[in-house]
């Protein structure tokens, strides 16, 4: 997986060298560990700064909505299908693009590696299949699959499902992955119970936007939430107001969530804001077979008709 | 909605066409009694900031 940065780069130069592209968007080695940034990429000099390892976990989609000129944008299996979603959508139009694809091994969780240091990591160094976190007076070694982000561990979509330029063959994607025993989990619970623990998973959240602003599916220029005229929601720490953003912010994503994870790793204090998004997914998938941003030729559930939509819902 | 915590039943949808009154009175009757027995949502009241 390493090794796709030399070919990222290489791709990259021949697009902005060629003209084929006005900017190729990809990830640059971030100021602190584990934190890759967008980097955008517009003369082939600047592309030499193209990295890739185990902490992109950034969704590049959300750098392509609206945009009019031609864009190179690296992406892995989510941001593919956030691509997709965004060309359905009309955000983007795919002749303005060269995707290069990558197949994706996951990326790591960097509060899971934080978590197990006795101190602050000063430099994470990779190598095929584990990471070695430095710091002073430490340095521990992690296998990555027992670090990797809770939605990659769960991936069924490694290799991009668009894609103009690929570096590397495809992965073999995982199979047999149950990818919604925590929304089963709080199924079963009574409505009590379910209240209290959405109320417990809420309850750091301070209204950061961070989750919104990192999705690449929140695109809308004003957000429900920043709203004043009509208000639609309280914009204080009221539980009541925070609970209404996070569900109604996942409602929004309903058919349109690809579990990319973006909100959960932007989430400075850590909430797993994916319990709602999943449910509204794993309903997509039971009731329309549906799983976002696989096709651009397929019409998403919610914007079309089919007569045998179930609606035993409505009395 | 109920995956969040809110009571089943609280949520009700039908579809009523604007010549259907007897349906719509049926409906708006059928409702408001199932609600009053689930009783006031008081999971979505806002309390008064507490002060020390």
């Amino acid at each position: 997986m390493l090794s796709y940065t030399e070919t990222i780069r290489e791709i990259a130069g021949r697009l902005l060298t060629s003209g084929a592209v006005e900017m190729v968007i990809g990830f640059r080695k971030g100021t602190v560990p584990m934190m890759n940034e967008p980097h955008f990429a517009k003369t082939p000099a600047h592309a030499q700064a193209l990295v890739w390892d185990s902490h992109c976990g950034i969704n590049l989609a959300n750098y392509l909505t609206d945009r009019k000129e031609k864009i190179g944008i690296v992406a892995k299996g989510c941001d593919s299908r956030n691509i997709v979603t965004h060309i359905i959508e009309n955000k983007i139009k795919r002749e303005q693009l060269v995707v290069i694809g990558v197949p994706c091994l996951g990326m790591v969780d960097k509060r899971k590696i934080a978590m197990k240091c006795p101190g602050e990591i000063t430099e994470v160094i990779e190598d095929e299949g584990s990471v070695t976190a430095t710091g002073s007076g430490f340095s521990q070694r992690f296998e990555k699959k027992d670090v990797l982000q809770h939605n990659c561990s769960l991936c069924i979509h490694r290799n991009p499902v668009i894609h103009d330029e690929l570096v590397a063959e495809p992965v073999a994607e995982q199979q047999g992955v149950d990818r919604y025993a925590d929304v089963r989990s709080l199924d079963a619970m009574s409505p009590e119970q379910r209240w209290k623990y959405v109320e417990d998973l809420l309850s750091p959240c301070v209204r950061c936007y961070a989750c919104r602003n990192a999705c690449p599916l929140c695109y809308c220029p004003t957000c429900f939430v920043d709203e004043a005229r009509p208000q639609w929601v309280g914009k204080g720490l009221d539980p009541q107001d925070v609970r209404t953003f996070h569900f109604l912010r996942a409602y929004h994503c309903a058919g349109r969530c690809t579990d990319c994870g973006a909100c959960e790793r932007a989430c400075p204090v850590g909430i797993n804001m994916r319990v709602f998004t999943k449910k509204l997914e794993k309903d997509c998938l039971d009731l329309f077979g549906w799983e976002a941003g696989l096709s651009i030729d397929v019409r998403p559930p919610l914007d079309t008709y089919r007569p045998q939509d179930p609606n035993d819902f409505i009395k | 909605m109920e995956h969040m915590g809110v009571e089943p039943g609280r949520l009700q949808f039908s579809w009523i066409s604007s010549a259907e009154s007897t349906k719509f009175v049926e409906v708006v009757t059928q409702v408001t009694n199932a609600i009053k027995k689930l009783g006031p949502n008081s999971n979505y009241t806002k309390k008064l900031a507490e002060v020390a």
